[in-house]
């Protein structure tokens, strides 16, 4: 099992840039990701790495490959429609991996999803995708560093999440799947989604959980873990914990925080919820041993 | 991306928010012209800085006894004077710093008989997932003190991005503010018009402090505060021209100019990170092995060669750094092109300090190999662990 995606999961790309493309070809010769099609309008009718069809829209890709899940490369400027096409299009799973979306641009799609019943789960954007190691990869993860295996990732952080996948194989374990939810203010999957997810997977048999200063998705985390008596054990790292406050004008973002998101608000949530929560972000792969060895699980098989 | 309060109130014209009469002013002799062209009996001289608590700040040069950031002038004769002792002195107060902004320009308005101050603004709620409109009664000077002991004396409405502040909202929001009769028609429209220039000009703040009632009836925006999403700004090109050159440093401007994300510290580890998840987990990083970093720097995803380049100038060219880490986990960016970037800007530049490189990513082995090859001087760092122990000890030359 996994969550999410697995090998049978059909991918689309939408976007079929350079980016895009060099991705889209990374993931494909990673555990023979199923990359049944691109959309890139104006190129429908040609193909692209090799036999990929490109389709001028979502609508014509889902009639003709069926995808069931897709990954957008699409500038930061035309993101936002091509996340509402693809759940116009009712695409169970979407993730955008564009960064530079406007903020309002996104609180139109959120607001666009729920007119369409949340049919369509959005996993970004501003993020590196998910992956299932030895099975799939849609996104820009380099798959190289991920091992198939029993521990669950979840992140605000692209890079972070990396870090946090390398120091897990190097210990010897391995991933069920990897999530990056995105470190826009406004996006889609959250924390709490990703946490129940991996709870319910016979696969995963422990959570990290990557958080960075910076709005309330940890401690909504922490809260969903204490109240849910969440029942794996779960590791936590919160990136910024000397940053400086920033440059600021005026009082409506302090008022709107009411105090919430410092890194210091956010590892006591977590401490109280009963997370195993680390200050060092290099003893990420030392705290998860140590936990899964506390409460006698054997996550190497 | 902030602006300033005169430029602001451009904006607010545009769509209609009402606001007193006032100019812009550079010099004193332009801002007694203002004065008399207004024809007010009152006109207030207010320091252009892009940082609030005007009011109660206090200039670095007529110490706490002298004129505060924004000077009410009975005398239309003092605006010279007034202008002459603000324009060009440093002003400091809650949100400068201590360093203090330097005040260029003087915003001259109109006086007015304020009957009563509010407090308004639109922001971002990542909670509604939208824009919210936050009032008060209690506007003026310490909204956050009344934000920290009476969170109920905020109204909150959080508004649709699609349809913004519907009118029924506007006036349900002016009565809870106590407006009646006809400023409560005139405070919903000007809320309902702050909300529709926040979300059509991509803003992640509007705030309005004080925003008032006067004696003869009218309800206005006195202040005019504006953050823009700098996501948005390639959307409004017009914008452009806002942007104050005095606010930012070279560095910063070199930094936006290369779409790099870069915060000037105290520090002497100069660092060079991709994402900033990473970048923040590096600094944390530093600071336990001992260190301090000099600043924050995320390169970004899609970095290409010369903004690999860019960046390593900008770090050189703090003259506190002592050493540099490069913290690169390659996935969007790719590890050769990162190493091609670092090895030309370490020759184009005179480097006399030491490097110490953390690569792991899409195409290591390749971007290792560009930087053994080239001959340059760099520590390789095998984890994020060492790499922070090693910086830190170049940077107190004991490597």
């Amino acid at each position: 099992m996994s969550i999410l995606i697995d090998k049978n999961t059909r991918v689309l790309l939408q976007g079929a840039g350079k980016a895009g493309l060099f991705h889209a070809e990374k993931s494909r010769e990673y555990c023979e990701t199923k990359l049944v099609g691109a959309v890139h309008p104006g190129k429908g009718g040609t193909k692209v790495l090799g036999d990929v069809p490109v389709f001028d829209t979502v609508v014509e890709a889902m009639e003709k490959v069926q995808p069931t899940a897709s990954m957008i490369y699409v500038p930061a400027l035309g993101a936002a429609d091509a996340i509402m096409e693809a759940a116009a299009a009712e695409l169970p799973l979407v993730t955008c991996i564009t960064e530079g979306i406007p903020a309002l641009d996104m609180a139109k799609v959120m607001r666009y999803l729920a007119s369409k019943g949340n049919r369509t789960r959005l996993v970004g954007p501003n993020c590196p995708g998910l992956i299932t190691p030895g099975q799939i990869k849609m996104g820009i993860m380099p798959g190289y560093i991920h091992k198939p295996g029993r521990i669950g990732i979840v992140s605000r952080s692209g890079t972070l999440t990396y870090e946090s996948v390398w120091q897990i194989s190097n210990a010897g374990l391995g991933q069920s799947s990897c999530v990056g939810i995105g470190g826009d203010p406004i996006n889609g999957t959250s924390f709490v989604d990703v946490l129940e997810l991996f709870g319910d997977d016979s696969q995963t048999l422990a959570v990290i959980m990557i958080g960075e200063i910076g709005g309330s998705g940890e401690e909504a985390a922490a809260a969903y873990i204490k109240r849910s008596n969440y029942p794996k054990p779960v590791v936590s790292f919160i990136a910024g914990q000397t940053a400086p406050p920033g440059k600021r004008m005026g009082h409506a973002g302090a008022i709107i925080s009411g105090g919430q998101g410092t890194a210091a608000a956010k590892m006591d949530a977590l401490r109280d919820a009963g997370v195993h929560v680390t200050h060092k972000p290099s003893d990420i792969g030392k705290t998860l041993l140590e936990a899964l060895s506390k409460r006698g699980i054997d996550a190497r098989s | 991306m902030n602006i300033h309060e005169y430029q602001a109130k451009q904006l607010f014209r545009r769509f209609g928010i009402p606001i007193l009469q006032g100019e812009v002013a550079e010099t004193a002799d332009q801002a007694q012209a203002a004065a008399k062209k207004l024809g007010t009996p009152v006109v207030v001289v207010k320091s252009q800085v892009l940082a609030g608590g005007r009011g109660k700040g206090r200039f670095k040069e007529h110490g706490p006894s002298g004129p505060g950031g924004v000077v009410v002038v009975k005398d239309l004769d003092k605006v010279r004077a007034t202008a002459d002792a603000i324009l060009g002195s440093t002003l400091v107060t809650i949100q400068t710093g201590d360093k203090g902004e330097a005040v260029h320009k003087v915003y001259v308005e109109a006086g007015c008989a304020i009957e009563k101050e509010f407090y308004a603004a639109v922001t971002l709620d990542r909670e509604h997932r939208g824009p919210t409109l936050m009032a008060s009664a209690e506007g003026g000077m310490d909204i956050e003190e009344v934000a920290a002991t009476h969170p109920e004396k905020i109204f909150r409405q959080p508004c649709d991005p699609l349809l913004g502040l519907l009118p029924f909202q506007a006036r349900d929001m002016a009565r809870r503010l106590g407006l009646k009769g006809e400023s409560l028609k005139q405070g919903a429209d000007l809320l309902e018009r702050l909300v529709r220039l926040f979300i059509d000009s991509d803003c992640s703040i509007v705030e309005v402090n004080p925003l008032v009632t006067t004696k003869d009836g009218q309800v206005l925006a006195l202040d005019a505060k504006i953050t823009f999403d700098d996501n948005g700004l390639p959307r409004h090109p017009d914008f452009a021209e806002l942007r104050d050159p005095n606010a930012e440093s070279p560095e910063e401007r070199a930094a936006r100019e290369h779409d790099l994300s870069y915060i000037s510290l105290d520090g002497d580890i100069g660092c060079m990170v991709n994402g900033a998840g990473l970048a923040m987990a590096t600094m944390d990083m530093i600071k336990h092995a001992g260190g301090a970093p000099a600043n924050f720097l995320d390169v970004g995803g899609g970095a290409s060669e010369d903004r690999i380049k860019a960046a390593f100038k900008i770090i050189v060219s703090d003259e506190d750094v002592k050493a540099i880490l490069v913290n690169i986990f390659g996935g969007i960016l790719r590890c050769d092109l990162l190493a091609s970037g670092v090895v030309a800007a370490a020759r184009s530049l005179e480097l006399r300090v030491p490097i110490v490189v953390r690569l792991e990513g899409t195409n290591v082995e390749q971007g290792k190999k560009i930087i053994e090859e080239s001959g340059l001087k760099v520590t390789f760092a095998p984890d994020l662990a060492q790499a922070a122990t090693k910086v830190v000890a170049a940077a107190r030359g004991e490597a």
